[in-house]
């Protein structure tokens, strides 16, 4: 920022932009210019306060600010141009409205005058993307500026969080007003509801003390609510078994004996017959996925459910459930235990015994199991090894696929915002930008990211961005030389005709990420594993790529297949 | 079964595609949708007409407040309600006796003609959509030649209201 700028309160649109960043303590974008955007650019590069991280395709930005804001506690933000920058945009955007993610994504557009005229680089921002966004706004004044700016923000990050996109005109980037960033904001509009019905709460109570097969199931909303430590002491204090979704992984301690895994189409046998029997189901911060009800008609026949979600929408929206509660999770965690003590009831001793001893028995039948002398790598062994190296502690990210899935099953989190992947649009290519936004957010930790072959090839140019800011994440590439998920599901349901699933003329990973700056190394032995993992971890400063080469045959156990229930499971 | 929601919203650009992108998208029934700005001009206020079961408009009226425009709304279906809707129907009048059977038949409808050739008539009546399906029907042996239909707009009797 230019002196006089700095001691007048008048500024350019550009400049309020950056000074409102600052405001927000915005400390880094994820951006890449272009014509719309150049002002912007321009205004960036005289101060220092806000830094920029210049990726290589704007699906890799989103994500890797998606990476970030999932990671931490702040809202991640992009810059992209107009045109082909904001629809390159566009998948990430999409990404992060399915999981809920806070992110603040400022596009530019061609100058106000001209737009609807089919200028250079233009398109309708705000039309394309209205679907995917929690809000979206065009500014057409500079004066409008700083409040939308402050509003987008706002909405993106409080209620059920989600993406804004705000649509910036170059002109509007050039005309300038008085400057003062608003200290808050009222929407008359937009309230989002925090605390729980007391009455509701009562009633939620009563109905969890009287449960003789109880599960508590919770979601990606723990988690971006901030919940988890409530969550824990609540499903402690109860004695219950818990499960979460694979948005839900880490709200609750992996390694502690009431977790029973996750649930859902590819959750463990423990879970999904816990879910099937249950009486009185807790849903918190979840949201019914069909990936996590299978068939809706046979889901949970028996239980009397509890649902508590930020998002009113959310609730009785796939199953009608019994006891709502509307409000923020962390919240209305604390105003249940709260209301646990003075009920002063406690559960059915006997009947939670007998509950967990039929769990115990679902437990035996050791659903993860798989071949730990095969000749081949298995791909579970990597992930495990990996995680026993890491001592669980890494962040870990993962693309789309049997890899994903593995990397759920088998890495097992203990902490919240640990495990970073895409559950409700499944987008390959997420794993590489993600990790980057992950490292930024965290630049001392491990950082990991389990990948595969076909999914790290949709955003491969990052390798490009990992060098220039020297990201050290550990790649690790199961290479299964199969869009692995797609063959799974084509030898269960299309009789092994497998269409177009294998993945033909691979690169040479190793030489690719040479070629990239970084280091690469194959593994084919099972043996060697363990050494090749140490020593990427050891490589404190580089990124390392392993390509494993794993059992092609693997497939992805149990498994809830389409229209089945949960007491349905295909076994190993 | 059929509901009315009546909603304010912020009077924004865009305001009026958000909604009628929401029932697009998720593949709700819409019967009609009118919407002007009330007399507040910062606010609009939009009658929808829609159809479902119990849950679907459940999902409807959480998805609409959802919307960040959406300030307010209130399904007219649940309170003591008054429903009206416009219409005007240019009919040709030319043929012998058609111009007083015409007129009879606004008449009794409580119709008005508000413009009048040697050929046409154009016919404004008011009344539930009910009423006017009822006066198209009885036209149906005269050559109408276009009718233009405003949509419903409703709202409660007695001292609910829809205010901010
Ligand atoms: C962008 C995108 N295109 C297509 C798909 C469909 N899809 C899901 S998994 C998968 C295969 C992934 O292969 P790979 O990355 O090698 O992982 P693997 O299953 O072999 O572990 C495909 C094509 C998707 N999820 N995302
Ligand atoms: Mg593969």
């Amino acid at each position: 920022m230019s002196e006089t700028s700095a001691s007048s309160t008048v500024l350019t649109g550009a400049e309020i932009f950056v000074r409102s960043l600052q405001a927000e303590g915005v400390d880094l974008v994820f951006g890449y210019p272009g014509g719309a955007v150049l002002h912007i650019y321009d205004a960036l590069y005289k101060q220092s306060q806000v830094s920029h991280v210049l990726v290589r395709h704007e699906q890799g930005g989103i994500h890797a600010a998606e990476g970030y804001a999932k990671s931490s506690d702040k809202p991640g933000v992009a810059l992209v141009t107009s045109g082909p920058g904001a629809t390159n945009a566009v998948t990430g955007i999409a990404d992060a409205y399915m999981d809920s993610v806070p992110l603040v994504v400022f596009t530019g557009q061609v100058p106000t005058s001209m737009i609807g005229n089919d200028a250079f680089q233009e398109v309708d921002t705000v039309g394309i993307t209205r679907p995917c966004v929690k809000h979206n706004f065009l500014v057409k004044d500079v004066k409008d500026l700083a409040t939308t700016i402050k509003k987008a923000f706002y909405i993106a990050t409080t209620g059920r969080p989600g993406p804004v996109v705000v649509d910036i005109p170059k002109d509007v980037t050039a005309d300038s007003c008085e400057f003062e960033y608003p200290e808050s904001i009222h929407m008359r509009s937009y309230n989002p509801k925090t605390r729980g019905h007391t009455g509701q709460i009562r009633r939620a109570i009563d109905l969890i003390l009287s449960a003789k097969q109880p599960m508590i199931y919770t979601g990606g909303g723990v988690i971006l609510g901030k919940g988890s430590e409530a969550l824990t002491e609540f499903t402690r204090k109860l004695g219950y078994p818990i499960t979460n979704t694979l948005m839900g992984l880490g709200a609750y301690p992996a390694s502690d004996e009431q977790f029973v895994g996750m649930l859902g189409m590819h959750g463990t046998y423990e879970a999904n017959m816990g879910m099937h029997h249950a009486d009185v189901l807790i849903a918190i911060g979840a949201r019914f996925d069909d990936r996590v009800t299978g068939n809706i008609e046979k889901f949970c026949p028996h239980a009397k459910i509890v649902h508590v979600d930020v998002d009113p929408a959310s609730i009785s929206k796939n199953v009608k459930v019994d006891v709502p509660i509307v409000g923020e999770v962390e919240p209305v965690l604390r105003e249940l235990i709260r209301a646990l003590d003075e009920n002063g009831g406690q559960p059915d001793a006997d009947a939670l015994k007998a509950w967990w001893d039929q769990i115990r028995e679902w437990r035996g039948q050791d659903c993860l199991k798989y071949d730990r002398d095969s000749e081949l790598i298995k791909p579970q062994f990597v992930v495990q090894k990996f995680w026993e190296l890491t001592g669980g502690d890494a962040f870990v990210t993962s693309d789309v696929g049997q890899h994903q899935m593995w990397a759920a099953q088998f890495y097992g989190f203990d902490k919240p915002n640990r495990w970073i992947n895409s559950g409700g649009l499944g987008t390959m290519g997420v794993g590489l930008p993600f990790a980057m936004g992950v490292q930024l957010a965290h630049p001392d930790a491990t950082v990991g990211c389990i990948t595969g072959e076909a999914s790290i090839q949709m955003c491969m140019q990052e390798l490009s961005t990992c060098y220039q800011y020297q990201l050290p994440l550990k790649i690790l590439n199961l290479n299964n030389r199969y869009m692995g998920m797609v063959r799974q599901w084509q030898e269960f349901f299309y009789q092994g005709r497998y269409a177009m699933s294998y993945m033909d003329a691979l690169p040479d990973f190793v030489k690719l990420a040479e070629a990239y700056g970084h280091v690469g190394i194959q593994v084919d032995k099972p043996g060697d594993v363990e050494g090749a993992l140490k020593e990427a971890l050891a490589q404190k400063d580089r990124l390392v790529f392993l390509d494993f080469i794993t059992d092609q045959s693997e497939n992805v156990y149990p498994m809830i297949p389409a229209g089945a229930g949960q007491n349905e499971m295909i076994l190993v | 079964m059929r509901h009315i929601i009546s909603v304010l919203l912020e009077n924004e650009s865009g305001a009026l595609s958000r909604v009628a992108g929401l029932f697009s998208a998720r593949g709700y029934n819409i019967e009609s949708l009118t919407v002007a700005p009330t007399d507040d001009p910062t606010l609009s206020r939009m009658t929808i007409v829609t159809s479902g079961s119990d849950e679907i408009v459940e999902q409807i009226t959480k998805q609409l407040n959802k919307l960040v425009d959406v300030i307010k709304l209130l399904d007219l279906t649940s309170y003591p309600h008054i429903e009206r809707e416009m219409a005007m129907v240019k009919v040709r009048v030319d043929e012998a006796g058609d111009r007083e059977e015409v007129k009879r038949l606004a008449d009794i409808f409580r119709g008005r003609i508000i413009d009048v050739t040697h050929k046409t008539y154009v016919i404004e009546i008011t009344g539930e959509g009910s009423k006017l399906d009822a006066f198209l029907q009885a036209l149906e042996p005269f050559p109408v030649q276009e009718v233009v239909r405003s949509g419903v707009m409703g709202i409660a009797r007695g001292d609910v209201a829809l205010q901010v």
